[in-house]
């Protein structure tokens, strides 16, 4: 028996193993990412893993593979749902050979993400069953148990995490891995129950219904819920990680602990309130277990108290619940500090040596119109450059271009978006706005890697989580066959290259692809030489802070007569990149490389 | 629940989330049950990183509340700072004093706090706080890449436990080559602060 210290990420892996499945697909995305590189790197002999294109791919790919007869899971972040959504609903009315389950892991709080939206809503939307652990051993188990589920009543099984639960690490105890089939075949030909078409879909419906019934009934026996009894007073009922901040701040009320949370334990729900005196939901996000329990007639305490927005955590807990009388206040016992001076803020920033940062500096200058995306990129929209002006989702950047064009807009705008995320979902509207004779420079900025959730490969990358030799799709000849008349390919690195290939796409009548290619700073790791300032020659213009480069910093001197900080480049940070030598109008910046070769 | 906990702070690349791990690690091998919880965000692009880590008989939330850390292992002063309110009157902090720019200070938009005012805050903020340049250190003894190994052996000699067990999982997690080095830092950090090295 080994314990071990496993973030909630690891232990799914980890539990996907012990549950025997063999292929895991999914598309990067935090706070998921960890599950499917975990299992590529751990447990890669045993199972299939790959990064598909994107999270509907994933899922398409998945039931294929559960259709096959192979366990199968599937991760995504909460958003990454929104795409797979089309492919999970239709396994919901197939069911399949073997288990399917899907993780999508939450971000109340955003810390990662575009929005704090609710994945259980999905359970209920689907008719799918759901599980929430509270912590890794839950969530080790859970995956195990999901499995289970799933081939038990021949339905997918959604499995939702929230961040707390995926990037916290506690005690996990370890099992071995369940038989597999080793061989799998003839592929089964049931057609009225795998092919969806409605005469046949129809008859499919009322068997999701049934089954709904039959897992409620399952609930109410099932051993993800369970009752803790405590005072009677006061029963609080919850789910996932608030779980154990309710254990926190209610050491002694009576819990209702819920793992399984679609469909819910109706008997055991009006058992527990029958046995206390007030009834509380304390849940993260929406009212989503409030609202069906409050459906049952049972009145009860829930988002009147506790906020829709952002995480629950034991301060917020306590401060509210202390408020409303249910707790006495928590005591108080704070630092000897009356006020902290302000602490500047420590924001995150495009590394030093990143092949993005030529882009944002140029459309910062030209002050065009920017249709953003998903991606370390977007940290174009905050200073120095404030030059991103939408941002929505991923592959939103080429739609949303095209209609400011086919509203009318005069101005000529870009579309910024990298190649991951043309990959994912640009490709489509690329083609869209070729065929709408659409008009507007979509910058793909391809730094080789889906860099912001930890280089990941995608299908222009050289290599894939099984093979260090992928076959690669080129994404010049791609998007001229898409249609593409005008493509300029420019070096990230080459100011006036970029500068060029974007005054040539702008003054274009159509639809354009300006690659800007570059390897990320992460994965290339340059071994140039830093950078240096001639102090003497520097003229404190400012130019090189426009690049936002965390490696050049304002010196002590400074030029008297306007009072201005002249540059510094820090040694530490610099990668030789470059970019500072080729903007600086005095020839202040120099590569000591270069003024080597010029003394000799 | 009697629990002991910590808050971990730094900058994104500055391996704050490795010694948060063994820090978390450490609690279950001495006997505890031990939960950590980290807040990453865009950290790898140079942003403030911080993990909570709890050791206790049982432990029920990853997340320690407003008041309850007891001890602070900052790797950077001005994320020392931003620890500072969720401390109590006599928490115990270690902090690695060599300042990192953040690009709001580079930048010049905004100052970043002198160090005898970081000294004066920290140093009454809590019942005892400890400074080190674990940098400078590591450079000394050979790498400024066991910096963070340094500060753990610092940090260890505070805590009431086998420093057997802190050198088994520091050492678990490096590479064959490396052991002695890491070994070095661990002992000169432990040393720094008076601990014993057995």
């Amino acid at each position: 028996m080994t314990q071990r210290l496993l973030s909630g990420n690891e232990a799914i892996a980890r539990g996907a193993y012990e549950a025997g499945v063999q292929v895991v697909t999914g598309y990067p995305g935090t706070p998921s990412s960890e599950i499917l590189e975990v299992i590529a790197a751990q447990y890669g002999r045993e199972i299939y893993a790959e990064w598909s294109a994107n999270e509907k791919v994933a899922m398409d790919a998945a039931a294929g593979a559960a259709y096959s007869g192979r366990r199968t899971l599937v991760t995504t972040k909460q958003v990454g749902m929104n795409v797979l959504a089309d492919a999970l609903l239709y396994t919901v009315y197939t069911g399949a050979e073997a288990g399917l389950v899907v993780v999508t892991a939450d971000d109340p709080g955003m810390f990662s993400s575009q929005n704090e939206q609710d994945n259980r809503w999905y359970a209920r939307l689907g008719k799918i069953p759901l599980l929430e652990p509270a912590d890794s051993q839950e969530a080790k188990d859970f995956v195990i148990a999901a499995f289970e589920l799933a081939e038990q009543f021949d339905t997918p099984v959604l499995i939702r995490t929230t961040m707390r639960v995926s990037h916290s690490k506690s005690v996990v105890i370890e099992g071995a891995r369940a038989s597999v089939p080793e061989k799998v075949g003839p592929f089964v030909r049931n057609q009225t129950k795998y092919v969806c078409t409605a005469m046949w879909a129809k008859k499919r419906h009322p068997i999701v219904e049934q089954r709904l019934i039959d897992l409620a009934d399952y609930a109410d026996r099932a051993s993800f819920n369970r009752v803790e009894p405590g005072d009677r007073a006061l029963g609080i009922i919850t789910s996932g990680v608030t779980y154990t901040y309710v254990k926190e701040v209610f050491p002694d009320a009576s819990v209702l602990k819920l793992g399984m949370t679609f469909p819910l334990p109706k008997q055991m729900i009006r058992a527990f309130v029958d046995s206390v005196d007030q009834v509380l939901v304390v849940e993260e996000l929406d009212p989503f277990l409030e609202e069906q329990v409050r459906a049952m007639g049972i009145p009860v305490i829930g988002k009147d108290l506790f906020p829709a927005c952002d995480e629950l955590l034991p301060d917020t807990l306590a401060r509210l619940a202390s408020e409303a009388g249910l707790i006495d206040a928590p005591a108080s016992n704070p630092p000897n500090v009356e006020a902290l001076p302000d602490l500047p803020p420590r924001t995150p920033v495009l590394c030093a040596g990143c092949p993005h940062r030529s882009t944002y500096y140029w459309l910062a200058k030209m002050k065009v119109p920017v249709a953003g995306d998903i991606g370390c990129y977007n940290l174009g929209c905050l200073p120095p450059f404030n030059a991103q002006h939408t941002m929505g989702c991923m592959g939103a950047s080429i739609g949303v271009l095209h209609g400011m064009a086919i509203a009318g807009m005069p101005e000529r705008a870009v579309a910024t978006i990298g190649d991951s995320t043309f990959f994912h979902s640009g490709m489509p509207a690329l083609a869209n706005m070729v065929h709408n004779r659409g008009r507007g420079v979509s910058i793909i900025m391809d730094n080789g890697t889906t860099a912001m959730t930890g280089h990941q490969d995608h299908p222009g990358t050289s290599w894939s989580l099984h093979d260090s030799d992928a076959p690669h799709i080129a994404i010049e000849p791609l998007v001229r066959a898409l249609g593409v008349k005008k493509v300029r390919s420019v070096n990230a690195f080459t100011m006036q290259e970029v500068k060029d290939g974007l005054d040539d796409c702008l003054a274009y009548d159509g639809p354009s692809v300006l690659l800007v290619q570059g390897l990320c700073v992460q994965i290339s790791k340059p071994d140039a030489p830093s950078h240096l300032v001639d102090s003497a020659a520097c003229i404190a213009c400012g130019t090189c802070f426009r690049l936002g480069c965390p490696a050049i910093v304002k010196s002590s001197d400074v030029v008297e007569k306007t009072g201005r900080a002249k540059a510094e480049i820090d040694p530490i940070q610099c990668v030789g990149c470059d970019m500072c030598r080729q903007v600086c109008p005095a020839s202040a910046i120099c590569d000591p490389r270069q003024s080597q070769a010029g003394a000799r | 629940m009697n629990t002991t906990n910590f808050l971990v702070t730094g900058v994104g690349g500055q391996g704050t989330l490795l010694a948060s791990d063994i820090l978390a690690e450490v609690g279950m091998r001495a006997g505890f049950d031990a939960k950590k919880s980290d807040v990453l965000g865009l950290a790898i692009r140079g942003g403030s990183v911080s993990s909570h880590v709890r050791w206790g008989e049982k432990v029920a939330s990853p997340v320690a509340r407003t008041g309850e850390i007891d001890y602070l292992l900052a790797f950077e002063p001005l994320e020392a700072l931003r620890g500072v309110p969720l401390l109590h009157k006599s928490s115990i902090i270690l902090c690695n004093m060599q300042p990192i720019a953040p690009i709001s200070v580079s930048s010049g938009e905004a100052s970043y706090p002198p160090s005898d005012r970081i000294r004066e805050i920290l140093g009454r903020a809590g019942g005892a706080a400890y400074y080190i340049d674990a940098a400078q250190e590591a450079i000394r003894i050979g790498s400024v890449r066991v910096t963070n190994v340094l500060m753990l052996g610092a940090f260890s000699s505070l805590l009431d436990v086998d420093p057997a067990i802190w050198e088994d999982v520091i050492l678990a997690r490096v590479p064959e080559k490396h052991v002695d080095l890491n070994r070095t830092a661990f002992h000169t950090g432990r040393v720094l602060l008076g601990g014993d090295t057995r």
